[in-house]
């Protein structure tokens, strides 16, 4: 296998990579405040049409990623509202919004479906890109690639190092603790579940804009799912959510290195690794009970009441 | 009293609070000083957690006010409450348990919390100034059940505090730790921190406290110096009418073996659960055997194997009589004539969306309410309305779903429908706890003349108190291994404490307390 063929293929993972990676941090901040948003891909795809419609009638890409991060946060609020305030399940909550979020924008989308626009070129750091292997791998992307990263640091030190994020994860695992100290859960939970659709429409920005500059309906094709299963892979810690996420990139470009390497296995075969490695992951797991009770956030999915 | 120059640390005037059907406080008064230990003596459900969590700002009162060292001052929430210098020790723990003690600290500190490396240096130089020796560093989820009541104190006291409430803090203490614990409070109310100490156990509040208020049904029922008053009297002014304070029953000792468990070992599929060590127990007809102990010590993994919940490896572990019953399911177990009353009395006890009546059926099934597969709906209604009536079950009616009822009230009807089955052998975790007085003697009662008609009954409770007055003998558990079990009358608390505390150890010399 030559040389350009892997650093094809390292700059492949990260950019395939790279929309996963922005739709778990923020359902893994989400989940770390005992919130379950299943409707990750509606939040995606919304993200997606509003960017693509704004960015070819404005002609302004900063402007598509905006007003996909706003329509993300606006599905998600609709997701906070039912569960917050009238504490709804969180499961059947979750889902309803992916089905609505995937029909609303096919509707909203239909006339735009195929038209052109000038996506999110890459940017070359001179010195840097032309490293061998890695240079194109870390170095000659496009910014919202280099933008994950940077969201990456900022939610692994937000989560591990910060106070807020202590507050968040004490939310996530004791509500009513957490309440009885004096710790605003509400607003904590909400703020989780706002970030979790800024991050998801800016990924569905992302697949739109830059990653294959068009709309077309459904475009995130099961990316939130991934993405979903991507946090549980993780077991709920940002590195490992990284790392998920960029193997998962690979796994989903698999049939091309395979190509490259003259073996023809069918692409369909390969699109499930992801999901296989996730119920490896599973299995890992629950078969120890006491990893499984420390990993997950100790309320994912449970409603809070308010006081009395 | 009134001219006195430093104005109570506390003081509140007619707060009142309604909960829909239920008046929880009725014009409450209450005066706490500087430096006075206050007991809220009350039975449960007479408004204590209500009126502490007025004062924690976690209720708003429907009227009333509540004076600051002589202000009048709104408690907005509780972290606003934790600024005035109110600290709060919850009889559920509200800590994370995947959290450091230092971690969990720094939370409830809000903004003053600092960096954690300094904290914990105060949390360990607090914590061994008082007594109570915690390390910074360790999860929660290490802790005992002592060590986190530990946390929570220690989490007021690295605050500048003035007014400490503590909600029933004795209940999960062995007698010693409690000693400690008193220790501890004494030396803080000598520093000037008023505290507040809610139970409902006479003989502590006796032992501790300077003032008490006594509430019943919401209102203030009197107020005492409980250094001069008796046990009886403050029990009155509790309780109210004429219920029988205190009783004594006659203690027997059983003949044949009934429910036996030979060399019980068992790993808790629970990760925070406690292995069973070399269990070996024997209750015999008409006996009552208690066992004490600090919740978490393997009570719950004991029961369970008991009920059936749990199998065992080995059929021969556990035996009914002569019958090997170790794989047996728990319906199975019922049906040779166990009866059990698990600890937890929603969502084991009872289905909290069933209608009393279908939680009556789910274990009366063996008594004739079902036929021929058939579900016999007017048997096992007038069966529920027994129970009903029998134990004094406050409820609109049998219709009422379990999770309506209090915890009092419903932990009546699983009593009473445990035991008008009529069982041979009945286990049960904490058979009077929530309850008020004239139920549990009434409870008490009826495993007397359960264990009179020759049934084997066991008791497990955090209660001693209850444990020496039903038990005919008596022992503990001690992370997951069994005490000797002794006749009740050659036992005494201090020993049983030690036993509570896992010092099994027969040869050391009994002291005698006064």
């Amino acid at each position: 296998m030559d040389i350009d063929l892997i650093t094809n293929i390292l700059y492949a993972m990260i950019r395939t990579g790279t929309p996963l990676l922005i739709v778990a941090l923020g359902e893994l901040v989400c989940e770390k405040s005992g919130v379950l948003n299943l409707g990750q891909e509606g939040m995606m795809l919304m993200g997606a049409v509003i960017g693509f419609i704004v960015t070819l009638v404005s002609g302004s890409l900063l402007l598509g990623f905006l007003l996909a991060m706003v329509a993300g946060v606006l599905m998600s609020l609709i997701f906070g509202l039912i569960t917050m305030e009238l504490s709804a399940n969180q499961v059947a909550t979750g889902l309803a919004l992916t089905i609505f979020g995937t029909g609303l924008s096919a509707f909203i989308g239909s006339d735009f479906v195929g038209k052109p626009i000038d996506g999110l070129d890459p940017i070359f750091i001179s010195g840097l890109t032309d490293l061998p292997i890695i240079g194109r791998m870390f170095f000659g992307q496009d910014l919202v690639v280099y933008l994950s990263f940077i969201l990456f640091g900022a939610v692994y030190w937000f989560i591990n190092h910060s106070r807020p994020g202590l507050i968040l994860k004490a939310v996530g695992e004791n509500p009513h603790a957490a309440n009885a100290i004096g710790l605003p859960v509400f607003k904590t939970r909400y703020l989780a579940i706002m970030f979790g659709g800024a991050m998801a429409g800016l990924a569905g920005g992302y697949l739109s804009l830059a990653y294959t500059p068009l709309w077309a309906e459904n475009m995130t094709a099961g990316r939130g799912w991934i993405a979903l299963a991507l946090v549980v892979f993780a077991s709920w810690k940002a590195e490992r959510v990284l790392l998920g996420a960029w193997l998962f990139g690979l796994a989903s470009i698999l049939h091309l290195v395979f190509q490259g390497l003259g073996f023809s296995v069918s692409p369909n075969l390969l699109a499930i690794l992801p999901y296989l490695a996730t119920v490896v992951v599973l299995v890992i797991l629950s078969s120890n009970q006491t990893r499984s009770r420390l990993v997950a956030p100790m309320s994912l999915g449970n409603p809070f009441y308010a006081k009395g | 009293m009134k001219q006195n120059p430093p104005p109570p640390r506390l003081t509140l005037r007619g707060i009142s609070k309604q909960y829909p059907g239920c008046l929880a406080n009725d014009d409450i008064h209450l005066d706490i000083a500087p430096a006075e230990i206050h007991a809220l003596l009350g039975e449960n459900g007479a408004g204590k957690s209500t009126l502490m969590k007025v004062i924690y700002g976690l209720v708003k009162p429907d009227r009333g006010e509540l004076l600051w060292d002589g202000l009048p001052i709104e408690v907005k929430d509780p972290a606003h409450a934790r600024k005035m210098g109110i600290g709060m020790v919850f009889q559920h723990f509200s800590l994370f348990e995947t959290l450091t003690v230092t971690e969990n600290i720094a939370l409830a500190l809000g903004d003053d919390a600092g960096e954690l490396e300094p904290l914990a240096e105060k949390i360990r130089t607090v914590s061994e100034k008082y007594g109570m020796a915690i390390n910074p560093e360790r999860e929660i989820h290490t802790l005992s059940v002592g060590e986190r009541q530990r946390v929570e104190i220690v989490r007021c006291l690295v605050q500048n505090i003035k007014l400490l409430i503590l909600d029933e803090p004795t209940s999960v203490l062995t007698p010693q730790e409690v000693d400690t614990l008193f220790v501890t409070l004494r030396q803080l109310a000598h520093e000037g921190c008023s505290i507040l100490f809610i139970s409902h156990k006479l003989n502590e509040v006796k032992a501790l406290c300077h003032k008490a208020t006594v509430l019943r049904s919401g209102r203030v029922s009197g107020e005492c110096i409980p250094a001069d008053e008796d046990t009886t009297s403050m029990a009155k002014l509790m309780v109210g009418d004429d219920t029988p304070v205190s009783t004594t029953y006659p203690k027997k000792l059983g003949n044949s073996p009934l429910l036996s468990v030979h060399d019980l070992n068992l790993n808790s599929p629970d990760p925070f659960g406690v292995q069973l060590k070399h269990i070996n127990l024997t209750v015999n007809a008409g006996e009552i055997v208690g066992i004490a102990g600090v919740a978490g010590n393997g009570q719950e993994e004991l029961l369970a194997s008991l009920s059936g919940e749990q199998r065992c490896k080995d059929n021969k572990t556990i035996t009914f009589a002569d019958t090997p019953v170790g794989k047996l399911s728990p319906d199975k177990r019922r049906e040779w004539g166990l009866a059990f009353v698990p600890e937890e009395r929603l969502g084991r006890g009872a289905v909290p969306e069933m209608s009393l009546t279908e939680n009556a059926l789910l274990t009366g099934f063996l008594t004739g309410l079902v036929q021929n597969g058939m579900v016999a709906w007017k048997k096992a209604e007038a069966f529920a309305d027994d129970i009903i009536a029998q134990y004094k079950v406050k409820t609109p009616s049998r219709q009422a779903q379990a999770d309506s009822l209090s915890g009092g009230n419903l932990q009546k009807f699983i009593i009473g429908r445990e035991i008008m089955q009529n069982p041979r052998i009945l286990i049960a975790a904490h058979p009077t706890w929530g309850v008020d007085i004239g139920a549990a003697t009434a409870i008490h009662k009826a495993l007397i003349n359960l264990r009179d008609q020759g049934a084997a009954i066991l008791v497990v409770s955090e209660d001693i108190d209850e444990l020496f007055l039903i038990s005919d003998r008596i022992g503990a558990i001690c992370d997951g291994a069994l005490s000797p079990i002794k006749p009740t009358p050659e036992s005494s608390i201090p020993e049983l404490g030690r036993m509570m505390a896992g010092d099994f150890n027969p040869a050391r010399e009994e002291r005698v307390t006064p």
